[in-house]
């Protein structure tokens, strides 16, 4: 232990003393957390809707108005019908495509219940992804009023209220704001990029310079080494965790819903993994470009199965086995549930022993693979 | 005691794929010798120290240092060792003292050890104003000093140094091989390489090599006599002539 304190006081003042590299470790994260989430709002603010409406009654007029003033939509034709409709979306002029059916009102105010359909473009389907989110939540509201309405007409029926169920056709995240999904893997990917560049360029300089061969002729165990390299950057990994919570909830308004401490021992193990995951790319490579190299193909096969930009449900069989295999995909699930959901840790156990085999397995690998004599 | 082996080397080869770097060299060296390992660039003297300190594994033939062996026992090796390698490999991003606070750490000082020891050295060496400086801001001469300082600092029974003047001015040539004979007398043998003969002549004994074989082995005085020359230089030609190795 008191070899592995000269060491930890080593990496320490080097990393504080490049300030470059801190700037960047703290400062990238911050803005990467605040700049995504809103170029991703931008988009909302721009979605293209048809609508094609079948009713033409009050009703209807009032929801197509209610959506146009919500800001978030360009409506940019009311086609006679579904055909016309789709049209726009085959020439990429809209993005989505809300049909109204015939007797809208009647059956509303009757049977208190109707059927809306809304078609996104599977192209660009982020865009239409959040364009029929936003669309849902505007329908939802315009549910609430009509509800009150119908209440009022209703009054001495039973307490049945008027309800639009709207039915998807390519949908992602119903009813949640995108920012709920995106602003926690950000988090994620801060934590990803942190844990695999930083150690792996670390080590790999020390092979650079050449003063690894110094550290190599010493008694040093190889375990302290390691964690020499680790502790650093998992300590500093921690406090970029918390502060983008921080950020979460300041700009974002979005709060952990479940417990902190399990979010936090999640990002403990989570952590641990991912840095396993650049000492053992560094024990591979010879030099930096090498090791960025190897390191950016992992984090973008990781980003790309994990779930971030695509639903894990909606991938092939095999390829969903494949993003069961990389450890971003449950951090990023467990940090969604815990942050959105409020799951607790019989929820996330599985999880959490993935991480930890993970953890152990990639640690394991390096230090094996680490070698002091050649 | 004064004939203790220190380090015993039998038919020591490597080979890089079907390059052999290093042919069969044998030698021993006793304790508190200066072992003065000569070769052109590209014999194979950094391949064959590398060996001798755990680094790397040898192909074939036997070696002990320290009474450890090279195949099973490095981290034993590592132990009673210094080691200051051709390329310079103190960190340049933290200052001497921070340098030589780490590298005593690694080998198991006590803090306070280390801050006694320190505060002699950084006087021998006279870099009290240096003492807070960047590593990479000292001029090459005291870089070399300086890591010669902390390859000794932890008192080990032998130091490796491989061409640790290499580049350096003829003053604090003079002035390094100083400081290898003080080491030299508290008892620490030296095995050092090096291309410049003159050098040659401040070691007890000294082999000469070869595309990777030792082709001469013994005190300077008595190369010169069997060779019937006057200095080093001429001896290192006669045996260096038919060399076909050259990293140059
Ligand atoms: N890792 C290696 N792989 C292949 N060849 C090597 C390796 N290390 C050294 N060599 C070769 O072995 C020979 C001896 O190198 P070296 O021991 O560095 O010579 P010296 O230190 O005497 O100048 C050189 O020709 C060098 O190119
Ligand atoms: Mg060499």
């Amino acid at each position: 232990m008191k070899v592995l304190r000269f060491i930890l006081q080593k990496e320490f003042r080097q990393i504080f003393r490049d300030k470059s590299i801190l700037v960047m470790m703290f400062a990238m994260p911050m803005i990467q957390l605040v700049v995504l989430p809103l170029a991703m709002d931008f988009d909302i603010k721009s979605i293209n809707l048809s609508i094609v409406d079948n009713d033409h009654s009050s009703y209807s007029q009032k929801l197509v108005s209610k959506i146009s003033s919500s800001g978030y939509f360009n409506i940019i034709s009311v086609d006679p019908n579904y055909q016309q409709a789709i049209k726009h979306i085959e020439k990429e002029e809209a993005d989505v495509v809300m049909e109204i059916p015939p007797n809208f009102e009647r059956n509303l105010v009757r049977a208190g219940k109707q059927q809306l359909s809304v078609y996104a473009d599977a192209i660009n389907g982020t865009k239409a992804g959040i364009g029929s989110g936003y669309l849902n939540m505007v329908i939802a509201d315009f549910n609430n009023e009509v509800d009150f309405n119908i209440q009022k007409i209703n009054a001495n029926n039973t307490n049945q209220g008027g309800a639009i169920e709207i039915r998807q056709r390519s949908w992602f995240n119903p009813l949640e704001e995108y920012k709920f999904n995106i602003v926690p893997a950000v988090l994620v990917l801060l934590l990803t990029l942190i844990g695999g560049f930083m150690t792996t360029l670390n080590i790999v300089r020390e092979k650079e310079i050449g003063t690894i061969e110094q550290i190599n002729v010493t008694p040093i165990k190889k375990w302290q080494f390691i964690s020499g390299k680790l502790i650093p950057f998992w300590i500093i990994g921690m406090i970029i965790f918390t502060v983008g919570l921080g950020v979460c909830s300041f700009v974002y308004d979005i709060y952990p819903k479940g417990s902190l401490w399990l979010l936090y021992a999640f990002a403990f193990i989570y952590l641990i993994a991912v840095l396993g995951l650049g000492l053992l790319i560094s024990t591979y490579s010879d030099n930096q470009v090498q090791a960025m190299f190897v390191a950016f193909f992992f984090m973008m096969i990781f980003m790309l199965m994990s779930g971030f930009f695509t639903a894990t449900d909606s991938m092939p069989h095999w390829a969903r086995v494949f993003s069961n295999l990389t450890p971003v995909t449950h951090f990023v699930k467990v940090v969604r549930m815990i942050i959105l959901k409020s799951s607790g840790f019989s929820d996330v156990k599985m999880e959490f022993l993935y991480l930890i085999g993970f953890a152990g397995l990639l640690n394991g690998w390096a230090i094996w693979n680490y070698k002091k004599t050649s | 005691m004064d004939q203790e082996k220190v380090i015993i080397c039998k038919n020591l080869t490597k080979r890089f794929g079907d390059f052999t770097a290093v042919n069969e060299i044998s030698f021993d060296i006793t304790k508190g010798e200066i072992f003065g390992f000569l070769g052109a660039n590209g014999a194979g003297k950094t391949t064959a120290m590398r060996i001798l300190c755990g680094l790397s594994f040898p192909t074939s033939g036997e070696a002990t240092v320290a009474g450890y062996d090279v195949y099973k026992q490095q981290e034993q090796i590592k132990k009673n060792i210094g080691y200051m390698s051709q390329k310079f490999s103190l960190y340049e991003n933290l200052t001497i003292l921070e340098n030589i606070e780490f590298f005593g750490g690694v080998y198991g000082l006590e803090r306070k050890e280390i801050k006694r020891r320190t505060e002699k050295l950084i006087d021998t060496l006279g870099l009290q104003k240096e003492a807070k400086k960047m590593v990479g801001e000292l001029p090459l001469g005291w870089k070399q000093k300086l890591a010669f300082s902390v390859a000794i600092f932890h008192q080990p029974k032998i130091v490796f140094l491989d061409e640790p003047t290499g580049g350096v001015d003829p003053v604090t040539r003079r002035q390094f091989w100083d400081m290898i004979y003080e080491a030299a007398a508290s008892g620490i043998t030296i095995f050092v390489t090096t291309h410049y003969m003159d050098e040659a002549e401040y070691c007890n004994r000294i082999s000469v090599m070869v595309d990777g074989k030792v082709e001469a082995l013994d005190s300077p005085r008595n190369l010169k006599e069997k060779h019937q020359v006057t200095t080093m230089d001429e001896v290192f030609y006669l045996l260096a002539r038919g060399a076909k190795r050259s990293d140059n």
